[in-house]
């Protein structure tokens, strides 16, 4: 298969890229390629250039500190999992990265190119709305921060202007008395998250103080669940507490459904995820 | 976009086995096309040409890398090894010696991805489980073996690789 032509090019800083951005609106970013290169070759995209960031040092990385994890635009998903800092601070990132595509997909996508494709049936998307934090962008006008709460919009669709580079996510590092989960039913054939939970639970004692739920899979864009939320809050995480919490988790949602997965199985299975991924949270 | 610009090709240049190749192909060109159409290396296969299969894997920079799922371009200087470039000297690396020995492909087509997949796996991970061998080789699908054999296959170059060391 080939894709419709392209001129390509390997800038070498931010704002050269951002640069080649201004002057084609048409141009795409360019980095591991695994949600874009299959997408252009079956011509569901035919961008006129595309802007490689692979040789921009500055996005290249992971970091560590005590209040958050740094991912740089150019971090393989492979680049997080062994970096030891932020394994060790988000065991969660782990958990979702063994459980996105294979080792091909590992080694080169992008846990930052995860979240701007915004595919809505992406792993990470939901493991970085649980933990909360900022995209960091820079565009013609300088650079700002989004909060990963208002970043995701609809199907492939964020609040990232078409001119902008995402150079950096900070995800934020809870209390150390925290527990976290990734739980995802993935379709046999393609691997992808027919639904995804991902949990990040504060505690005080045994009591859940604060919790951040978030769904993949089954709506059109990761969401958090907000009645999950609210209702675990304040409650011992049991059983019964999860199994109140989560009477009401799909009201407000509209979920999808197709040949493999009709809406009431997916519904049944955003119940039964999310109950695990809550129960399963580990410290 | 102009048929000028259409047409217009670059020279792409990177160390293939060990050797400096360069070819001049479009940006859109594949790096499994690269290999097979402009390099006469085509034991790296293309089976699904979709990023499933697998049938197209290589290394690149010490990374597994799908071939129909990268631009040649975006290899431009880098390290690349295929499949041409594990035997040396007639003797075989020790992940085909496993698949012969261990009766690790029936009809061949997936098993250059299956091996080169499988060579990275071991870098990594000198000592895998057979979940693991069988985890980091959910991107090779396999036809005609039911895959057991392919992972006795990696057992026995793990095996023979660490009483060599
Ligand atoms: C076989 C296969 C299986 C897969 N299975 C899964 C799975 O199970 N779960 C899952 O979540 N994903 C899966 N994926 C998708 C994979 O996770 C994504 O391709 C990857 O994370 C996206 O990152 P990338 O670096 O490949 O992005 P690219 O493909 O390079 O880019 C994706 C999009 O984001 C834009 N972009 C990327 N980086 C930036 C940036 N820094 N600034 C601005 N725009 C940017 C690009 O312009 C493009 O529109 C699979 C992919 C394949 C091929
Ligand atoms: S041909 Fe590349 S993955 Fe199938
Ligand atoms: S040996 Fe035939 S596809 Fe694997």
């Amino acid at each position: 298969m080939f894709p419709g032509a392209f001129t390509y090019s390997r800038p070498a800083t931010v704002s050269d890229a951002v640069a080649l951005l201004v002057d084609n609106p048409d141009a795409k970013i360019l980095a591991g390629g695994h949600s874009l290169v299959p997408a252009m070759k079956l011509r569901l995209a035919m961008p006129s250039a595309l802007v490689d960031l692979r040789d921009i040092t500055e996005l290249q990385g992971v970091e560590a500190s005590d209040d958050s994890v740094t991912i740089r635009a150019m971090a393989t998903y492979n680049d997080v999992r062994d970096h030891e800092g932020a394994a060790a601070a988000l065991p969660i990132l782990v958990e979702a990265i063994n459980v996105v595509g294979d080792a091909q997909v590992r080694d080169h996508g992008t846990l930052v190119g995860s979240l701007v494709h915004n595919d809505p049936a992406a792993d990470l998307t939901a493991v970085a709305l649980a933990l909360g934090g900022d995209v960091h962008a820079t565009g013609p006008n300088g650079d700002r921060s989004i909060s990963l709460d208002d970043f995701f919009v609809d199907l492939w669709t964020t609040t990232l202007e078409p001119d902008e580079v995402v150079t950096h996510v900070t995800l934020n590092r809870p209390s150390q008395h925290s527990r976290m989960a990734y739980r995802k039913f993935a379709h046999p054939a393609s691997g992808y998250a027919i639904v995804g939970v991902a949990a990040v639970l504060g505690m005080d004692g045994d009591t859940v103080s604060q919790a951040r739920v978030a769904l993949t899979g089954a709506a059109s864009t990761a969401t958090r669940l907000s009645s999950v939320e609210t209702a675990i809050t304040g409650q011992a995480l049991t059983e019964e507490s999860v199994e109140a919490a989560i009477r009401d988790v799909t009201a407000g949602l509209t979920i999808n459904g197709d040949q493999f997965a009709p809406e009431a199985y997916r519904a049944h299975l955003v119940e039964v995820l999310t109950k695990r991924a809550l129960l399963g949270t580990q410290a | 976009m102009t048929d000028t610009e259409q047409m217009q090709k670059t020279l792409v240049s990177m160390t293939v086995n060990g050797v400096e190749r360069s070819a001049e192909v479009e940006s859109r060109t594949l790096l499994v096309h690269y290999l097979r159409d402009h390099l006469g290396l085509t034991g790296t296969h293309v089976g699904c040409d979709t990023s499933q299969c697998g049938a197209c894997v290589v290394n690149v920079d010490g990374r597994t890398t799908k071939a129909c799922t990268f631009f040649a371009v975006q290899v431009q200087g880098a390290t690349v090894e295929t499949i041409e470039g594990l035997a040396h000297d007639g003797v075989y690396h020790p992940v085909q010696e496993g698949f012969w020995e261990e009766h690790g492909l029936q009809c061949g087509y997936c098993t250059p991805g299956m091996i080169m997949s499988s060579v990275s796996l071991l870098k990594r991970n000198p000592n895998p489980t057979d979940a693991e061998i069988r985890h980091e080789l959910e991107g090779n699908i396999c036809r005609c073996t039911g895959y057991e054999n392919i992972v006795r296959s990696v057992r026995y170059a793990a095996e023979k690789v660490r009483a060599g060391s």
